[in-house]
């Protein structure tokens, strides 16, 4: 399966990556390579064979409902040049 | 054209657990801003989500309330977006295999009879971090407060089973009732604990089709989403009458302006690429797991309706409000064991303290006259210590600080005294403290005395500051002289 020019556009617009025009092809490509892998492993025949949610044979521990976590505002806090009254800033989002 | 409405409703539940559902961190609402937001809810790299027992329970004890399928396996996926206030990029949610399948919530309609709301299914997901656009941190800005992000919730889906805006409120009203009743949430509505999204549409009645439906999102009252419903409604079948026809989106209602606006169509509909979370396992439900929770599971909203009218005999009007609310209900049930009349305790729970507790803009718990004094002060309208009216009095006192219920009847006064002990006491004590008024009394012809014993009730009315039952004195002083006289003409 290839994919042409503008579903890689959407692509990019969904992931919030900037791919510029001379890039375009080789991502392409990239891309398209993947999915012909996935065609490959959907050709298998899996009749009879359960679905697997996880690649592990395990399963889900659970954790106690007990706080555990500290107060480490500040230290995250100095990862971010825009904080106001403990307030993340960001570019104004209007929905 | 006759129309139809056909009406489904998605809701938010915040689950109350004392910590995040993948982490450590508290949930306590009120915080100060991103002082409970972890590392794990940052998403800061190398971390990992570890599953909350706690809101695994909180999600079967939902399940199991409403009769639903709870299939033995479920699983987490990652839905895909970018906002500021979800530090992942995704929101960890589930989508194929909900911890809940299909259920149902009975409610009872306009005509007197019940109707079967079908559950679609219901699913774990964590809560966003909360944005805000406006604020003195200057106009080309959002700020962001991710201390919510990662609370537990559960996404409950109905079916499109809903006809108007009436049934979807008693709908609502019978899941907050449910889920508060559970414990698994705690049902503060303005605290964005319970909040409404509501799919509309409307159809030619008869029609078998559905109309294109629009969703109204994050209604946090039952008033602003009976208004949003009959508005869009109203404003669905405008369109279609005047030859147009509806675009799906989704529209945001504010309850300040009452004006819904759009805020988004579906063309520029998110494509969330959901994927299996890999950081998560599948989630394995026991039936141990399940049968412990079935044995714990406290009385359920029908249950106490039914229990309420059965014990104390009150009104299925008032046993309906009490149990709308499981603190409201508790609270009820204290006041009954306070005094030995439940329906006057019902009336007085239902009608004077909701009436100022709404007028107050007060919740229960910050009620100022507690259950223990309201059953108290009902008890002394039952023994005939106070009348109706002046239990309002002390209802009053009680409330603006004044003291306790006994307290205020004794300082106001407002005791009216018919205890023949009490009042004997009374009569004697006067008397003793007044041997020359008995001596003036002897002294009299007996014809005449008559006239002296208005200077002895006097006297005894002011003692018991004018709440003497006055019959009942006048007897008891005329027994206590004529005794007098006898032992002294002995």
């Amino acid at each position: 399966m290839s994919l042409d020019k503008d579903q890689i556009h959407k692509l990019a617009t969904l992931s919030r990556i900037a791919i510029d025009e001379a890039t375009l092809e080789s991502v392409g490509e990239r891309l398209s390579a993947v999915l012909d892998l996935v065609d490959q492993l959907q050709a298998a025949d899996t009749t009879g064979v359960e679905p697997m949610a996880h690649p592990l044979q395990t399963t889900q521990k659970l954790r106690d409902d007990v706080v555990s976590e500290p107060n480490h505002q500040e230290a995250f806090q100095t990862l971010s040049d825009s904080i106001h009254d403990g307030l993340y800033l960001v570019p104004k989002v209007i929905e | 054209m006759q129309w139809e409405t056909v009406i489904g409703l998605e809701i938010h539940v915040q689950l109350a657990t004392a910590t995040k559902i993948f982490s450590g961190a508290s949930t306590r609402f009120g915080g100060a801003a991103n002082s409970q937001a972890c590392a794990i809810d940052l998403a800061m790299p190398g971390t990992l989500p570890v599953l909350n027992a706690q809101a695994v329970d909180f999600a079967l004890m939902f399940g199991l309330a409403i009769d639903a399928d709870i299939p033995m396996m479920s699983v987490f996926e990652r839905k895909n977006y970018f906002y500021p206030d979800l530090p992942k990029g995704y929101q960890t949610t589930q989508l194929d295999k909900p911890i809940v399948g299909a259920g149902r919530v009975t409610i009872a309609t306009a005509d007197g009879g019940t109707k079967e709301i079908r559950i679609h299914h219901a699913h774990l997901e964590e809560d966003a971090g909360k944005s805000l656009h406006e604020g003195d941190f200057g106009s080309q800005y959002s700020a962001i407060d991710l201390n919510r992000a990662g609370t537990p919730l559960i996404e409950i889906v109905t079916e499109p089973d809903l006809s108007n805006a009436t049934e979807a409120v008693t709908f609502a009203k019978k899941l907050h009732a449910l889920v508060t009743s559970l414990g698994i949430c705690d049902g503060r509505m303005a605290e964005g604990s319970l909040r409404f999204d509501v799919n509309v549409s409307v159809r030619p009645l008869g029609s078998e089709t559905l109309g294109t439906r629009t969703e109204t999102k994050n209604l946090n009252s039952f008033k602003f989403m009976e208004e949003a419903i009959v508005r869009e409604v109203a404003r669905q079948i405008d369109v279609l009458e005047d030859g147009g026809s509806i675009i799906q989106q989704t529209r945001l209602y504010n309850g300040d302006t009452k004006v819904a606006r759009s805020m988004r169509s579906k063309e520029e509909a998110n494509d969330y690429r959901y994927f299996p979370c890999p950081d998560l396992l599948p989630v394995v439900i026991t039936e141990a797991r399940l049968q412990r929770l079935r044995d714990a599971l406290p009385e359920l909203p029908d249950a106490r309706v039914a229990r309420l009218i059965e014990r104390y005999a009150i009104a299925a009007k008032d046993a309906q409000i009490l149990a709308s609310d499981v603190a409201l209900a508790n609270y009820f049930e204290t006041v009954a064991k306070h005094c030995d009349d439940p329906r006057l305790a019902a009336n007085w729970t239902t009608g004077e303290l909701i009436g100022r507790l709404n007028g107050e803009g007060l919740e229960l718990a910050e009620s100022p006259i507690d259950a223990e004094q309201l059953g108290i002060l009902i008890q002394r309208i039952g023994d005939q210590t106070i009348s109706g009216k002046m239990a309002k009095q002390v209802f009053d006192g009680v409330w603006s600080g004044a003291g306790e219920v006994d307290q205020i009847i004794k300082e106001r006064g407002l005791k009216q005294v018919s205890d023949s002990g009490a009042l004997e006491q009374l009569v004697a004590d006067v008397l003793a403290k007044n041997p020359a008024m008995i001596d003036d009394y002897l002294a009299t012809e007996e014809g005449r005395r008559k006239k002296k014993l208005g200077g002895f009730m006097g006297q005894i009315m002011q003692a018991s500051k004018g709440q003497a039952n006055p019959q009942q004195v006048n007897q008891i002083l005329l027994a206590q002289l004529q005794s007098l006289i006898q032992s002294r003409g002995d």
